[in-house]
């Protein structure tokens, strides 16, 4: 290789054009770019529209889940206590976060589409413990919105039967 | 012709605390400048445009574990950083940054000691400088550290040869070895970077090289060699090391600005510190410009370079101006 003192000259002109050229950061908590709406974020347990909870407590996600961080125990729903549309629930449904690979086996083996990967993917805490989220944490609304990117441009149209119970 | 012992203390209090202020913001002007060349952001979360992001840095080498390594040899280890670090404070002693002043009653010169033969000290110190490395890399006693400093001395002696050698034209030019002569000279004829073109771009090259600045930082290059002579250090030892090295780019660029354009002079208006800040900034400037531009080199290409090319190029810079000046 001859060694090309000219080109190393031109090279110091290219990192000096560099300053003056806007930098391409994007700087993120004032700017977060949007995630596809299919992207695979943290795991939510859904309800039909009268209440009753999707999830009956068959522990197939669990099955399937390679990183084996789903904790399933299941209860009989009594007249009393109804709270699935099932024979059974779910009476203690965790995950553990710090395991969860967020590959979607979970969501893809589930019979009853009670559980999907939603779109938060700010999941930090300060401990460990706090990281096994239970059934309560999982059911509700996510706190914090993050931005989705066009759902006409970038998915396909949610089917029937996944948006009418 | 010297100032009273205690202005010079004085002074030379002042010029080491803005040597030592310049040293940690040089850190924010590299990672800035760097970024910029690179497209993107230096760091801009600690304080407004990251301004108290060396103070963060300075937090927290001192908060961080300056770990004794057990079979260190203890007094060598801890002397090494200060070693370094006090050479490099050392030379900037003799580097003239002002014309001389009349404040109050006394008359405070330029510099902060003002000796005949200012030029051979700063090259003594830094000499001795390398002692540092060497002492160092050694006293780690680890295998990498060692083959680290093996590697910064052989690089740094090498270099030294061809920066005497690219200073020498200049010592025929100005007549003198002392740096405040030179710098009249040069306000009496021209600026010497002129005339010692050749000078200049050795003794820049041979400075990179000296200083450990990237391209010739092989032994400093995490991935080669963990981190040469400094791989046992850590806290603020490890600062110390660093110190040293930006205190020597620092010196030398104000030797630069001394020796080849004109010290402390300007064109238009007789602001004697200012403009050598200036001058010293843009030097150091072309310093990061290097680092951003260029990629490192292998130490035999480095070791080829420094006697193969950048010697003989001196040396005959050197004998080509003895016979201008004998013959003019």
């Amino acid at each position: 290789m001859t060694p090309q003192p000219l080109e190393s000259i031109k090279g110091f002109g290219v990192t000096f054009k560099q300053i003056f050229k806007k930098p391409i950061t994007q700087q993120y908590p004032e700017y977060k770019r949007p995630v596809y709406p299919r992207f695979r974020g943290r795991h939510r347990l859904h309800r039909f529209e009268n209440g009753l909870e999707k999830c009956v407590g068959c522990s197939l996600c669990a099955a399937a889940c390679p990183a084996d961080c789903i904790r399933v125990v299941a209860a009989e729903n009594t007249p009393t206590n109804r709270v699935s549309a099932g024979e059974r629930y779910a009476r203690i449904y965790e995950i553990n976060m710090s395991r969860c690979i967020f590959c979607g086996y979970c969501e893809l083996a589930c019979p009853f589409d009670a559980i999907t990967l939603g779109n938060e993917f700010e999941l930090s805490e300060y401990s460990r413990d706090d990281l096994i989220y239970t059934k309560d944490m999982l059911l509700a609304e996510p706190i914090k919105k993050v931005p989705v990117a066009d759902r006409d441009l970038y998915d396909t149209p949610i089917p029937y039967y996944q948006e009418h119970a | 012709m010297s100032d009273p012992w205690w202005i010079s203390v004085i002074k030379a209090f002042v010029v080491v605390n803005l040597l030592l202020l310049t040293f940690a913001y040089m850190t924010w002007v590299e990672r800035k400048v760097l970024g910029r060349m690179q497209l993107r952001y230096g760091p801009n979360r600690a304080g407004p445009f990251g301004l108290l992001q060396p103070i963060a840095d300075l937090v927290k080498l001192i908060r961080k574990e300056s770990f004794f390594p057990a079979s260190a040899v203890d007094v060598l280890y801890i002397a090494a950083p200060v070693l370094s670090a006090f050479t490099a404070l050392a030379a900037f002693s003799v580097i003239p940054f002002g014309p001389g002043w009349h404040i109050w009653k006394w008359d405070v010169s330029g510099v902060v000691a003002n000796i005949p033969i200012s030029l051979i000290l700063i090259f003594a110190l830094s000499s001795l400088g390398i002692y540092g490395f060497i002492i160092g890399g050694w006293a780690s006693h680890s295998k990498y550290a060692l083959l680290g400093s093996m590697r910064t001395c052989a690089q740094m002696v090498s270099y030294e040869v061809s920066l005497t050698f690219a200073v020498l034209g200049v010592v025929l030019m100005g007549q003198s070895l002392s740096l405040v002569d030179i710098v009249q000279k040069q306000h009496q004829t021209i600026w010497f970077a002129a005339p010692q073109f050749v000078g200049l771009v050795v003794f820049f090259i041979a400075g990179v090289a000296e200083t450990n600045r990237p391209p010739f930082d092989l032994p400093e290059a995490d991935t080669e060699l963990v981190a040469g002579y400094h791989t046992e250090y850590s806290g603020m030892r490890f600062g110390l090391f660093q110190m040293g090295e930006y205190v020597n780019m620092i010196t030398l660029s104000a030797l630069a600005v001394t020796l080849f354009f004109g010290g402390w002079y300007g064109p238009w208006a007789p602001l004697g510190p200012l403009w050598f800040l200036i001058k010293l900034l843009l030097i150091l400037f072309v310093f990061l410009w290097i680092r951003a531009t260029l990629p490192r080199l292998r130490y035999d290409q480095l070791m080829r370079f420094g006697w193969k090319v950048l010697l003989p190029l001196a040396t005959i810079n050197a004998l080509v101006t003895a016979a201008c000046v004998v013959a003019f």
